[in-house]
């Protein structure tokens, strides 16, 4: 059984101007110890996606879901008895098996309280240590996630730190907690790019050594391309193509997966290489199209697409994509 | 190369006062400290570097909105600081920028047409509303966007879109030359390969110049002629774009190539990086000798107490005590 597992989730958020669908029918897998990369355009849904798996959605979401499972424990929102019995144990799974890294890390620390104190409590929560051993496991992990004169920033507040350093405090607690899954959303997103490779290098490394899995949210190809295994590729609320790095990056099936390909620079190859933008913009989730969500967008629709969703078409164990072309009719056409 | 460069910068610097207190001691950011290059016409020139590093100053100083402390600009051939005028009028209308913040940089009051218009009307291009009309109508149909949005508002279109009618209202008075501040960061990466090939199209066929300014060194490479590398308020490497991303000379650059994640697993997954230590500098209190000595692989005894100087190396400028002989 693998340590996540979500089938068939939906998540709607009602609002003045009606109905956001903003994940639909979404299904997914995530293994122990492996890295999964969830990429796609502002809006497409990725990080409802997950909010809605760990108890974070807003008031105004509603939550469906066929199955949620996570380390073999049933976490769908209506397989419990009532509201606060849910949200006690989700509380519980965030602070123990899962750890979360957001863009904005302030959302995770407390602005009032010093840094060190921060990490001496989650340690103590997890393990049976002496407050003095806490402050000295604390140091250690300040050194390893590479805070320079961690003696004298251990007595800091939040604020005399800057994003990057913050960002490696909510990892050095993600790893004193030695979570199983770290779900990271946009993590370095508001970081410079040397900050960001160091960011990145960390969590490589959390995984490697302490064999937790991470599930990646990022718009960045360059950074699912280094840290994951598998991809899934989001696109007006559905995941449109999932499979392994390899299969994505070389093998892609879907157009939108390809046109994400194709406006990228590769900065390794040759220069004059135009981009090929994808027209249009994505669509708007208050009224997403009947058929394909790509559809509007599309330069190889079909007349099917405007009426059906895509079934899913199935090429390896690990490869999947929802396209009419790659539906057996068409292929056969 | 006999010709001359449209732009001309020449020992630029751009500081603030950013004392707090009334008894409290002067404390000075040098944004941008001692920064020269030219562009020449039709060229891309791309500024790159982290955040903090003098970029938007050193854009903003170019199109005036900030008086420089010291150093000059020359634009087709004149100084800047001494422009009085209808020349310091044709100056505001041949230099224009693009914010980075599609979201922001757009009165959210006016119309499409009115936002496009405006600067038509402040530098006097047409004589009538008419024309006027014609020309927004054909602005709009250069930048990708439709006629009837000319009498929409900037909420009702998306980040890439309005990123379109701000370009579309700096071309509004056919400028020489268009600082584009970090133009496509805050779009989807389907978009921004819109707005990217729209701003080498334009180029292609109005014959401009731009300052690309960005923190994205592959989007950088891709649209630039001659890239140049800042860190902490200084230009520390300056070259053709291939040559700065091919051959990187200054340790900054070359750990600022090795920071970029590559959009290919093979690669990305094999390639060991240069993780540089801590981070940047306060400004305020900038490193003495080289301003990269704190973070620097190479650094060495001389350079925490010697200003590099730019020398050329190649064909190419960079500030490094190792290539000075
Ligand atoms: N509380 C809410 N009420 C109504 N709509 C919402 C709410 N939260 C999110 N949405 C909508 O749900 C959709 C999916 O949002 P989500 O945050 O998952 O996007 P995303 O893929 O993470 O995008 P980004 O890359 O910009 O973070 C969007 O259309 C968004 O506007
Ligand atoms: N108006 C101002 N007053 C005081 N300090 C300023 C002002 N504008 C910029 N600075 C400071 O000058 C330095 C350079 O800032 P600038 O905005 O030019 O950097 P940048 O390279 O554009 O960064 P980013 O990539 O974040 O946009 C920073 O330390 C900044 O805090
Ligand atoms: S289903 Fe049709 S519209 Fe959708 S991506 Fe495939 S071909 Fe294009
Ligand atoms: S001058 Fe010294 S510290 Fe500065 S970049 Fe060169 S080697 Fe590094
Ligand atoms: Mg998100
Ligand atoms: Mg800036």
């Amino acid at each position: 059984m693998a340590l996540l597992e979500v089938e068939n989730l939906k998540t709607d958020f009602t609002t003045d101007q009606g109905m956001v669908h903003a994940v639909r029918d979404v299904t997914f897998s995530v293994e122990q110890g492996e890295a999964l990369g969830i990429v796609g355009e502002s809006g497409s849904g990725k990080s409802q996606t997950m909010y809605s798996i760990i108890g974070l959605l807003a008031d105004n979401g509603i939550v469906n879901a066929k199955r949620i499972t996570f380390d073999g424990k049933d976490i769908a929102p209506e397989n419990f008895v009532n509201k606060k019995t849910y949200e006690d144990a989700m509380k519980d799974i965030r602070g123990n098996s899962m750890a979360m890294i957001f863009q904005d890390p302030m959302t995770f620390l407390n602005p009032i309280m010093k840094i060190g104190d921060q990490l001496t409590e989650t340690i103590m929560n997890h393990n049976k240590v002496s407050e003095k051993d806490a402050h000295e496991l604390a140091l250690e992990l300040m050194r390893k996630v590479g805070i320079p004169s961690p003696e004298k920033r251990i007595n800091q507040y939040p604020f005399e730190f800057t994003g990057g350093m913050r960002q490696r405090i909510i990892i050095a607690i993600a790893l004193a907690n030695n979570p199983k899954l770290i779900i990271a959303d946009e993590p370095t997103t508001a970081l410079d790019v040397t900050i960001q490779a160091q960011v990145l290098e960390l969590i490589d490394e959390l995984k490697k050594n302490s064999g937790s899995a991470v599930i990646m949210i990022t718009h960045d190809l360059g950074v699912v391309a280094k840290l994951c295994d598998r991809i899934a590729i989001m696109y007006g609320g559905k995941i449109v193509e999932i499979g392994t790095d390899k299969e994505i990056f070389y093998d892609p099936k879907h157009p939108y997966t390809k046109g994400l390909l194709n406006c990228i620079a590769n900065p390794d190859e040759d220069d004059d290489k135009e981009l090929e933008p994808i027209p249009g913009s994505p669509p708007d989730l208050l009224n997403p199209p009947k058929g394909c969500p790509f559809v509007d967008r599309c330069t190889e629709a079909m007349r099917v697409c405007k009426e059906y969703q895509p079934e899913v078409t199935k090429f390896t164990e690990t490869h999947q994509c929802a396209c009419w072309l790659c539906h057996e009719k068409a292929v056969t056409k | 190369m006999s010709e001359k460069p449209i732009l001309s910068v020449r020992n630029l610097k751009t500081y603030f006062d950013v004392t707090k207190g009334l008894f409290s001691k002067k404390q000075i950011v040098k944004a941008v400290d001692d920064v020269s290059f030219d562009v020449m016409p039709n060229e891309t020139f791309g500024l790159v570097g982290e955040s903090g590093c003098g970029k938007t100053t050193l854009g903003r100083t170019i199109v005036k909105l900030y008086d420089p402390v010291e150093g000059s600009i020359e634009f087709m051939g004149k100084d800047i600081a001494n422009l009085k005028g209808a020349e310091l009028k044709a100056y505001r209308k041949d230099m224009q920028m693009i914010f980075q913040d599609p979201y922001a940089s757009l009165n959210p009051r006016m119309t499409v047409g009115e936002i496009i218009k405006e600067p038509m009307i402040i530098h006097n291009i047409y004589n009538t509303d008419a024309e006027r009309e014609e020309r927004v109508v054909e602005l709009l149909r250069i930048v990708g966007l439709k006629p009837d949005h000319i009498r929409r508002y900037p909420a009702e279109f998306s980040g890439g879109q309005r990123q379109r009618i701000g370009i579309a209202r700096a071309l509004a008075v056919n400028p020489k030359f268009i600082v584009c501040d970090e133009p496509i960061s805050a779009l989807d990466v389907s978009i921004q390969a819109q707005v990217i090939n729209l701003l080498e199209n334009i180029q292609k066929e109005m014959g401009l110049s731009y300052l690309f300014i960005a923190h994205d060194l592959s989007m950088v490479k891709h649209i630039s002629d001659k890239i140049g590398v800042m860190y902490l308020g200084h230009m520390v490497e300056m070259g053709k774009s291939d040559d700065v991303y091919h051959r990187p000379l200054h340790p900054y650059t070359t750990a600022l190539l090795s920071a970029i994640p590559i959009p290919d697993p093979d690669v990305a997954k094999a390639k060991s990086r240069i993780l540089l230590e801590g981070e940047i500098p306060s400004p305020i209190n900038p490193p003495t000798g080289c301003p990269f000595s704190t973070r620097c692989p190479k650094a060495t005894e001389r350079c925490r107490k010697e200003m590099p100087q730019p020398i050329e190396v190649g064909g190419r400028m960079v500030a490094c005590h190792l290539y000075e002989r």
